[in-house]
């Protein structure tokens, strides 16, 4: 093992291939099957794009947990963006969250039944609708993890129009990495942690949950080689028969992470209890403003009618939610590929460019060789 | 499948983008709407229901080949090319992956929006003039339609085109067999590209460029130079839409060297940065050959020796393993190579 996580060079088939040498090696030595879990679509992209299972033993599994942000969106947090924008407010929101189907309609059937509905790129340009559009009620239906939390509390630190309302569904990492290490079905032996969440919050974050359940935690970039050597660095402490936190992205993760963003997510929201998608109630995963911003909050300034409606039969049948809670793989629905597509998607997960099923769709999955 | 879930395919009874991507969904249409209507396939060696290029037709000891496109893109001039290239290229490139080298005629048909500027016109007529020097061929016959303000967007061109090729001697997109060896004619994904980075509003003059062009003498050299056993330009859907086409139509599999498919870097560092695959996107001057095993360095040289092959590349092989499906070893691990869905990139030819 001669590359540190510091000298790796982005594309190197050369050096993947001495480091799958070595997780080989290391499985063979452990003896027993072992899964990773990853919490992060970015990773499944890579994973995927670059065929990284295919170069794996069979006994180690490399599994996406529940790391997309639109998928575990709650489907009442989408019907209450659908049920203000029929109400006539204009609702914008990440491009991603778009199509995502709630109880009964996505923000895009209402856009297309008159709704105003608008996507946009970033926090601030949510604001800069609102100013232009100083006599309608902007409310910017705000999703995602730390990394999008943060600039969602940038822009209502910088005192925006009394027009702007945000609608937050942002949501907190660690808390459901706890609840799906604790779930009776999930057997993971070792979390490879997102490596631009961290940039964020620092790696340090993960101190405490690695104290707590004994298990390896690899924070990892998102170049084949980053992936690869996060996986090797994970199972050298599974080897070690211990549990332990390293940072295998040290070119963009610090231990502190970014203060400045993470005192400002501190100071706009409280985390609560809520329920992500099909997964579980998890307590305090949720990004809610606090009472200092009540006057852009959506959910306090609005009463939020519920959306009426039969919701598509076929959402019965999704087992999304097992997916990301890492209890079944894609090639496990009789939706996939099928009546779900990412042209008529039913879940959240084949909406998404981070959903697992989305990701699968597009690179084939697991090749089957 | 219910009628519901049919009806769900066409987004409820209208058409979308998405039909005319070039990939499944384009093939549904065909196969539920338009190849069941008609009686097209007759005794034509190939014919409608094949899907292929063109149409071949045995008369005598020659069989002529038709084929026929329309030309729909924004912006109408472009880096590398403009409309007029592309609807001379197109189809003279629709002939010659059929066999057909040296088109005998060609049709222009233009329809024309009110108001479009004359010098405009002129300008996309002498790039048509060029590039029919180019390819050896002259239009022979058109029609010229004006529509009102706003009813067309710019101008639309459909060409058709007629070539001969000896009887027997006509090259389906379905020829291959396991051992074949997969020819690629240079880089790809420099149309698709440069027409999304262009529409962008991307700085990238000088770097990205399509590569609009006639591939007549460069599949007039491959075919010279050894046993070819299928061909396809890889248009619309791209590289990945026409080898897993390709592959599905022979009920064969293929394994694909990703490193060693030609991707000028450009072209790979824009795709990254707007997250589409050059695999997955347009191009208008590539040819994709299926060669016999031991054609293939006789072929491959034929073709780097033409203008335009210079960069060709050997990049997999057609197996007997995975029929119907498209192997990628990326250089790292092995994946499938799936056809895009839907239409990342509507109107680029």
């Amino acid at each position: 093992m001669t590359t540190d996580a510091g000298d790796l060079k982005f594309r190197d088939p050369e050096t993947a291939q001495e480091i799958a040498a070595d997780i080989e090696a290391q499985m063979e030595r452990i003896g027993e099957s072992i899964e990773i879990m990853h919490v992060c679509g970015s990773h499944e992209q890579v994973i995927a794009k670059f065929g990284l299972r295919s170069m794996l033993p069979d006994d180690l599994s490399v599994t996406m947990g529940p790391g997309c942000p639109v998928c575990v969106t709650n489907m009442p947090e989408v019907d209450e963006a659908v049920a203000l924008a029929e109400a006539g407010k204009t609702v914008v929101t990440y491009g991603d969250m778009f199509k995502v189907p709630g109880s009964a309609r996505s923000l895009a059937d209402a856009k297309a039944d008159g709704a105003s509905v608008e996507v946009i790129y970033s926090a601030s340009e949510a604001v800069e609708l609102a100013e232009d559009n100083p006599e309608e009620d902007v409310v910017f239906f705000a999703t995602g993890f730390e990394t999008t939390a943060a600039p969602t509390a940038a822009v209502l630190q910088a005192d925006p129009p009394e027009n702007f309302y945000v609608l937050s569904a942002h949501k907190y990492v660690p808390p459901a990495m706890e609840v799906v290490a604790e779930m009776p079905d999930t057997d993971v032996d070792a979390f490879l942690a997102a490596g631009h969440a961290a940039t964020i919050t620092g790696y340090g974050l993960f101190e405490d949950f690695v104290e707590e359940y004994d298990l390896p935690v690899v924070v990892g970039g998102f170049e084949p080689l980053d992936v690869l050597y996060g996986v090797r660095r994970i199972l050298a402490f599974i080897e070690a028969g211990e549990g332990g936190l390293d940072n295998a992205y040290p070119r963009c993760v610090s231990r502190e992470g970014n203060t400045a963003a993470m005192g400002a997510i501190e100071d706009v929201f409280t985390r609560t209890s809520g329920e992500w998608r099909g997964i579980a109630d998890i307590p305090d995963a949720n990004f809610e403003l606090n009472e200092t911003y009540a006057d852009h909050s959506a959910r306090k300034q609005f009463d939020i009618e519920g959306v009426e409606g039969d919701a598509d039969p076929l959402t019965e049948e999704c087992i999304c939610g097992d997916i990301m809670a890492g209890t079944a793989s894609p090639e496990g629905c009789a939706l996939f590929g099928e009546e779900c597509t990412p042209q008529n998607p039913v879940g959240a997960c084949m909406v998404s460019d981070e959903g697992t099923c989305k990701i699968w769709h597009e690179y084939g999955g697991k090749p089957d060789l | 499948m219910s009628d519901e879930q049919s009806q769900g395919d066409t987004d409820g009874d209208v058409v979308t983008v998405a039909h005319g991507s070039g990939s499944g969904r384009t093939r549904d249409f065909l196969d539920e709407r338009v190849v069941p209507r008609f009686d097209g396939d007759g005794d034509l060696p190939v014919g409608l229901s094949a899907l292929d290029d063109g149409a071949v037709h045995n008369i005598g000891d020659q069989s002529v080949v038709v084929t026929t496109d329309s030309h729909v893109v924004s912006p109408l001039s472009f880096p590398g090319g403009d409309i007029g290239r592309l609807a001379v290229a197109g189809t003279v490139n629709d002939l010659a992956v059929m066999g057909a080298t040296e088109p005998l005629s060609l049709t222009c048909s233009l329809v024309v929006e009110a108001g479009t500027p004359v010098d405009l016109l002129d300008a996309i007529l002498d790039s048509m003039e060029r590039t029919c020097e180019a390819a050896g061929c002259a239009i022979t016959t058109g029609d010229t339609k004006v529509m009102g303000s706003g009813e067309v967007d710019g101008v639309v061109i459909n060409t058709t085109g007629v070539g001969l090729v000896p009887t027997g001697e006509h090259v389906p997109d379905a020829g291959l067999s396991p051992g074949d060896k997969l020819v690629l004619s240079g880089p790809v994904g420099d149309h698709g590209i440069t027409l999304l980075a262009e529409r962008e509003g991307f700085d990238i003059e000088g770097d990205l460029e399509s590569d609009v062009a006639p591939v007549n003498d460069i599949v007039a050299a491959a075919l010279d130079a050894g046993q070819v056993t299928a061909m396809k330009d890889p248009t619309r859907g791209g590289f990945a839409t026409a080898v897993n086409e390709m592959v599905r139509k022979a009920e064969v599999g293929a394994t694909l060297d990703e490193p060693a498919i030609p991707v000028r870097d450009p072209v790979a560092s824009t795709g990254e940065l707007l997250g589409i695959d050059p695999l997955d996107v347009a191009n208008e001057g590539k040819v994709l050959f299926g060669v016999a095993s031991e054609d293939a360095d006789s072929v491959l040289d034929a073709i780097r020796e033409v203008p335009g092959g210079e960069e060709a590349a050997l990049v997999g092989e057609v197996t007997d393993e995975n029929r119907g499906r498209v192997v990628l070893d990326t250089g790292f691990g092995q994946r499938y190579l799936s056809e895009p869905e839907g239409e990342q990139l509507p109107r680029i030819c």
